[in-house]
C-alpha cells in the first residue's frame, strides 16, 4: 500500500521533471555546429553505455534490499557464505569490458575531436572541400571582455563574435592577465584562455543565429559578465559585418590596447577598424608594452646562448635582473636599446 | 584605504581597524551570534567546574579515542560553517536574475564560494575522516594506542588551528575570493594583493602539517602494532583503506605544502615560478596542486569505502563477500590516484594522446570501484538486513553514488569534458560523489561508531529522519544542477540574465532546505539521544552483533583498550571469538604501560598559528617571535622525559571487575 503510493509518487515526480527538461535548451545535447555536435553525441553514447552496468546495480540493489529485509523470514539466508569465483569473475570482468568500449571510444574520440586538429568536414554529411579556406580568428580573454582580432580582414571587436555558417573557423586563443576558458556550448568545447601561451580551437557553426559565448573559468571579480554573443551568418550578413568593422574609424594600436586591457565590465561591442600588425603575438609574448622584453627573447636568451654573442647574452641577463627588481612594469631605460625590442 | 605607518605598521604590519568588517550586517551579526554563543559555552563550562576535565581529559589527551572525538566534534561545527556558505549561494542563485543582483556582491560571494570549498574537503571531511580513523583504528587492530600518542595530539591542534585561521578571516580581514584551489595568475600578488589568498595558505599549511604527521603516524600504527595472528589479509576492510588513505596522505600531502610554499615564495618576496612573466608558468602550479588534489578525493573516499564495508556485512550479519578483491581493489585504486590528475584540466590544450591517456586512467579507475559496489551486493544477497540508521545510509550510497561514478566516467572522456568542464554539471558530479558517497559513509561510521564512544545508541528515530531529508535534499538539491549543466551554465556566477533558469536554482534552493533539515535532525538526534541515554545504553559492548575487535570491548572503552592483547584467527575477529565461545578474561590483570598526557601539541600549534597570523598580516616581529619560540618549544618538549606511566593493576581490576558486574547485571 505504501510502496505502490511511494511509486505513484516517484512516477509523477520524474514525469513533472522531464515535462520540465522537454522546455528547456539542452544546448550541450543540441547544439548548431558540428564539432559541439559530435561531444553532445559522445555525452549520450558513453551515458547509454555505462547505464548497461548502473541500472542493474541500482535495480539490484533495491530488490535486495527490499527480499532480504531482516523482517522477510522466507528468504535464504547464508551467513557464512563469502565468496564465488564465477561471480567475482563476472564483477570484475563486467565493469572491464564496458571500460574497454569506453576507452576505445575515448581514444577514437579524443583524436578525432582534437581541438588542434583540422577540420575535415563540414558536418555528418558533407565533407570539406580541399580548396575551402578556414577563417582565422585570434581570440584574447581580457578582464573581463572579449578581444576578438580577425588577422585575414584586419579588424577587431570586443565582445561579440561573428562567423559565417559552415566555414570551418581556426581560431587562436591567449589570455592577458589571469587564466579564462572560451566556450560557446552551441559551437564547439571549451578551450583554456591563458596569458602567455596560445591554444588553438578548430570549429564550425552549422546553423544562422545568436549564440551565448563566455568565459567558463572563473577569473575574478567581473567574471559574471565576461558574456559575448556568437552571431552565425550567411557570407552577405558576415561581409557587411565585417564592412561595419571596417568603417569604424578606431584604429587597434598597442596603445588602444593598453588602454582597453584595464580591467572594465560589462563592455558595449566596440569595433576597430585596423589592427597593429601581430597584435596578438605581442600579447601572447607579453610586449604590446614598448617597453617591455618580448616572452621569447627572455626565454631564447636563455635557452640558446651561444646564437647571441657573450656580449648580448651578458646585456640580456642584466634585462632580466631589472625586470625582477620591477615587476610592475616600469622597466628601465636599457629595454629601449632597439636590438631587443620585439 | 588607510595604511600603518611607522611604529604601527612594523608591529601591525597591513592590518587596520578597516580590517574588521562592521560595514557589513551579515559578517556583524554572525560575529555577535558567535560572540554570545561562545561567551555562552564558556559560562556553562565555568558553572559546571568542566575546566579542570576539559584541561586533562579533552585538551592534552593523547587518548586516541578522545582526540577522534575531538576531531569529529571539529568536523561537525565546520560542517555548519560550510553548509551556512552554501545557503547562501543557493538563495543568492535562486534569487539574482535579471534586474535582481540578489544580496551579496562578487566580492563577497566569491569569497564565500572558495571559503565553501576549502571548509568542506579541509575542515568537514578531513576532520572526521581522520576523526573515524582515530577511533577504530587501534581498536580494530587490538592496539592500545596509536604508534605516535604525542603526534596524534599535535595533529589534531593542528588541524583544529588552520579551522580557526579560516575562521578568522571571517571577521579579521577576509577570505581567497579565487575558487578553493587559488589557481595562479588570480591567486597572484598582482590579481590579488589583499590577505585572503594568505589566510588561505597559511591555514591549509598549518592544517597540512597536522594532517601529514597523522598519514605517518596511522601508517606505522597499522604496519607495527596490530594483534597476533593479524596478517594483513585478516585487517578488517577499514583498517585497509584507513592504512591506503594515509598512504595517499603521506604521499600526496607534502606536494601541497611544497606547490603552497612556492606560491607563497611568489606573493612574499618576489618570485616567478607561477606570475605570467620572466619565465613562470602558471599551468605548472595547476598540475602540482591536482597531484595532491585527485589523490585527496580517495584519501576521503576510501575510508568511506571502508565504513560501508563493516556497516552491510554487519547489519547483513554476514560475512562480507569478496573480502581479497575488497582489498585488492582498494590497494589499485590508491596506485591509480596517482596517475589521473590530468583530467581536471583537459582542456589546458594538451596533446589528444595525453588527454587519451588520463581519460582512460580515470576511467581504469572505475573497475576496481565497481568490483567494490558489486561486493556490497553480494553482500546483501542472502544476508538478513537490519534497516539501522547505518544501513540506510549504505543503500542511499549504493544508489547514489554509481550515478555519481557514471556522471564521473563520463567527465573522463576529454571530448565529453570539453562540453562539461567548469559546468554545474561537474558541479554536480562532485557533490554526488562526495555527499553521496564520503559524507553519507561518515554519517553511516558516526552512527556505527558512536554507541561504541560514548555508551549508548544514537535514537534510531531521528537518524532516519535525517538519512531520508539528507537523501531526498541531495537529489533536489543537485539533479537541478545536471539538467543547467547541459544547458550550458558555468560555476560561480552570483548573477543570471535567462529567466527560463530560475525555476532550476529554486528546486536547488529546496533541496539545499531539505538538507538544511537533515543536519537539524542530525543535531536534535544528538540532543534526544542524550536525553534518554538510560534507554539507549548499550551494556554489551557489542550493540549491532559486531565482526571486528572494537565490539569485543566495553562501550566505551577503557583507557588502555584491551586488558589482555587479543590474539586474531579470522579477518571477523571478534565473530569468529564469538562463534568459538570467547570467555573474557576476569583475573591475571597486570600493569599497563601508557603514555602520558602532555599540553605541549596545543602550545605549538598555537604558535603555529601566531605565526601564521603574522605572516598574513605582515606583522614580522610577531611571525618572527612567534616561530622563534616554536622551535623553543619544541626543543623543550624533547627534553620532557616523563611520558609515560604504569597503570596499576589494582587499576586494571578495579575497571574490568565493574564491567564483569555491568555484563552480569544485563543477563
Amino acid at each position: 500500500m505504501v510502496s505502490s503510493r511511494a511509486v505513484g509518487f516517484l512516477l509523477a515526480l520524474s514525469f513533472s521533471c522531464m515535462a520540465l527538461l522537454a522546455g528547456c535548451d539542452m544546448v550541450v545535447l543540441r547544439p548548431s555546429g558540428y564539432v559541439a555536435a559530435q561531444q553532445g553525441q559522445l555525452v549520450v553514447i558513453s551515458t547509454l553505455l555505462m547505464l548497461i552496468v548502473i541500472v542493474p546495480v541500482i535495480v539490484l540493489t533495491l530488490v535486495f534490499a527490499w527480499h532480504y529485509r531482516a523482517s522477510n523470514t522466507k528468504a535464504h539466508y547464508t551467513p557464512d557464505w563469502d565468496h564465488s569465483i564465477p561471480l567475482e569473475l563476472v564483477i570484475w570482468a563486467g565493469p572491464l569490458l564496458i571500460i574497454i568500449a569506453l576507452g576505445a571510444l575515448t581514444w577514437i574520440g579524443t583524436h578525432t575531436l582534437d581541438p588542434y586538429r583540422a577540420l575535415t568536414r563540414i558536418d555528418s554529411q558533407r565533407p570539406l572541400s580541399i580548396e575551402a579556406e578556414s577563417l582565422n580568428i585570434e581570440v584574447v580573454a581580457l578582464d573581463w571582455k572579449w578581444l576578438f582580432i580577425y588577422p585575414d580582414h584586419g579588424v577587431a571587436v570586443v565582445n561579440e563574435l561573428a562567423i559565417p555558417v559552415d566555414v570551418p573557423v581556426h581560431f587562436t586563443i591567449t589570455s592577458s592577465s589571469v587564466m579564462n576558458s572560451f566556450y560557446v556550448p552551441a559551437l564547439a568545447g571549451q578551450i583554456y584562455a591563458m596569458p602567455s601561451m596560445a591554444t588553438t580551437l578548430h570549429a564550425v557553426i552549422n546553423k544562422r543565429g545568436e549564440y551565448e559565448g563566455f568565459s567558463a573559468n572563473y577569473s575574478g571579480s567581473g567574471f559574471n559578465n565576461m558574456r559575448f554573443r556568437l552571431l552565425g551568418m550567411n557570407a552577405g550578413e558576415f561581409d557587411s559585418w565585417l564592412q561595419k568593422a571596417r568603417a569604424s574609424k578606431d584604429g587597434l594600436t598597442r596603445e588602444a590596447y593598453l588602454d582597453l586591457e584595464k580591467p572594465s565590465e560589462r563592455e558595449p561591442v566596440r569595433r576597430y577598424g585596423t589592427v597593429t600588425a601581430d597584435l596578438f603575438d605581442l600579447v601572447v609574448n607579453r610586449c604590446v608594452d614598448i617597453r617591455k622584453v618580448c616572452v621569447r627573447h627572455m626565454m631564447g636568451a636563455h635557452a640558446e646562448p651561444t646564437r647571441a654573442s657573450a656580449r648580448e647574452s651578458i646585456a640580456l641577463k642584466l634585462i632580466a635582473a631589472d625586470a625582477v627588481c620591477r615587476a610592475d612594469g616600469s622597466l628601465a631605460s636599457a629595454l629601449a636599446s632597439p636590438v631587443y625590442r620585439y | 584605504m588607510s595604511e600603518n605607518t611607522g611604529l604601527a605598521k612594523f608591529v601591525f604590519g597591513r592590518l587596520t581597524w578597516e580590517a574588521i568588517p562592521l560595514h557589513e550586517p551579515i559578517l556583524l551579526a554572525t560575529f555577535l551570534a558567535v560572540v554570545i554563543g561562545g561567551l555562552a559555552v564558556l559560562a556553562l563550562i565555568t558553572y559546571f567546574r568542566w575546566w579542570g576535565t576539559l584541561w586533562r581529559d579533552w585538551i592534552t589527551s593523547i587518548d586516541h579515542k578522545r582526540l577522534g572525538i575531538m576531531y569529529v566534534i571539529l568536523g561537525l561545527v565546520m560542517l555548519l560553517r560550510g553548509f551556512a556558505d552554501a545557503v547562501m549561494m543557493r538563495a543568492q542563485q535562486a534569487i539574482a536574475f535579471g534586474d535582481s543582483m540578489g544580496y551579496l556582491p562578487p566580492h563577497h560571494y566569491d569569497q564565500i564560494f572558495t571559503a565553501h570549498g576549502v571548509i568542506m574537503i579541509f575542515f568537514v571531511a578531513m576532520p572526521l575522516v581522520v576523526g573515524l580513523m582515530n577511533f577504530v583504528v587501534p581498536l580494530q587492530i587490538g592496539a592500545r594506542d596509536v604508534a605516535f600518542p604525542f603526534l596524534n595530539n599535535f595533529s589534531f591542534w593542528m588541524t583544529a588551528f588552520g579551522a580557526v585561521l579560516v575562521m578568522m578571516s571571517l571577521f579579521v580581514g577576509e577570505f581567497a575570493k579565487t575558487g578553493w584551489l587559488a589557481y595562479p595568475p588570480l591567486s597572484g600578488i598582482i590579481a590579488s594583493p589583499d590577505v585572503g589568498v594568505d589566510y588561505y595558505i597559511w591555514s591549509l599549511q598549518v592544517a597540512g602539517v597536522g594532517t601529514l604527521l597523522t598519514g605517518i603516524n596511522f601508517i606505522v600504527t597499522i604496519v607495527k602494532m596490530r594483534a597476533p595472528g593479524m596478517d594483513v589479509m585478516k585487517m578488517p576492510i577499514f583498517t585497509w583503506t584507513a592504512l591506503c588513505a594515509n598512504v595517499l596522505i603521506v604521499a600526496a600531502f607534502p606536494v601541497l605544502t611544497a606547490v603552497l610554499a612556492l606560491l607563497s615564495l611568489d606573493r612574499y618576496v618576489g618570485t616567478n615560478f607561477f606570475t605570467n612573466d620572466l619565465g613562470g608558468n602558471p599551468m605548472m602550479y595547476v598540475n602540482l596542486i591536482w597531484i595532491w588534489g585527485h589523490p585527496e578525493v580517495y584519501i576521503l573516499i576510501l575510508p568511506a569505502f571502508g565504513v560501508f564495508s563493516e556497516v552491510v556485512s554487519t547489519y547483513c550479519g554476514k560475512r562480507l563477500f569478496g573480502y581479497a578483491s575488497m582489498v585488492y581493489a582498494t590497494v589499485v585504486i590508491t596506485i591509480l590516484s596517482y596517475l589521473v590528475w590530468l583530467h581536471h584540466f583537459f582542456t589546458m590544450g594538451s596533446g589528444a594522446s595525453v588527454n587519451s591517456f588520463f581519460g582512460i586512467t580515470t576511467m581504469i579507475i572505475s573497475i576496481p570501484t565497481g568490483a567494490k559496489i558489486f561486493n556490497w551486493l553480494f553482500t546483501m544477497y542472502r544476508g538478513r538486513i537490519r534497516y539501522e540508521p547505518p544501513m540506510l545510509w549504505t543503500i542511499g550510497f549504493m544508489v547514489t553514488f554509481v550515478i555519481g561514478g557514471m556522471t564521473g566516467v563520463l567527465t573522463a572522456v576529454p571530448p565529453a569534458d570539453f562540453v562539461l568542464h567548469n559546468s554545474l554539471f561537474l558541479v554536480a558530479h562532485f557533490h554526488n560523489v562526495i555527499i553521496g558517497g564520503v559524507l553519507f559513509g561518515l554519517m553511516a561510521g558516526i552512527t556505527f561508531w558512536f554507541p561504541k564512544a560514548f555508551g549508548y545508541r544514537l535514537d534510531p528515530f531521528w537518524g532516519k529522519c535525517s538519512f531520508w531529508f539528507w537523501c531526498i535534499g541531495f537529489y533536489f538539491a543537485f539533479m537541478p544542477l545536471y539538467a543547467l549543466g547541459l544547458m550550458g551554465v558555468t560555476r560561480r556566477l552570483s548573477h543570471f540574465d535567462d529567466h527560463a533558469l530560475q525555476i532550476w536554482f529554486q528546486i536547488a534552493a529546496f533541496g539545499a532546505f531539505l538538507i538544511a533539515l537533515g543536519i537539524a535532525s542530525f543535531l536534535i538526534q544528538l540532543v534526544v539521544s542524550f536525553v534518554r541515554r538510560d534507554s539507549l545504553r548499550d551494556t554489551t559492548g557489542d550493540p549491532w552483533g559486531g565482526r571486528t575487535l572494537e565490539w569485543s570491548t566495553s562501550s566505551p572503552p577503557p583507557a588502555y583498550n584491551f586488558a589482555f592483547t587479543p590474539i586474531v584467527h579470522d579477518a571477523d575477529a571478534w565473530w569468529d571469538m564469538k562463534q568459538r565461545g570467547y570467555v573474557r578474561p576476569r583475573s591475571g590483570f597486570v600493569p599497563i604501560h601508557m603514555p602520558k598526557n602532555t599540553p605541549a601539541g596545543l602550545i605549538l600549534a598555537l604558535l603555529s598559528a601566531l605565526c601564521a597570523f603574522g605572516l598574513i598580516w605582515h606583522m614580522w616581529p610577531l611571525a618572527a617571535g612567534s616561530f622563534a619560540l616554536l622551535i623553543v618549544a619544541a626543543i623543550v618538549h624533547t627534553f620532557n622525559y616523563d611520558r609515560e606511566y604504569y597503570l596499576p593493576a589494582d587499576e586494571v581490576v578495579r575497571v574490568e571487575d565493574a564491567r564483569t558486574r555491568a555484563l552480569a547485571a544485563h543477563g
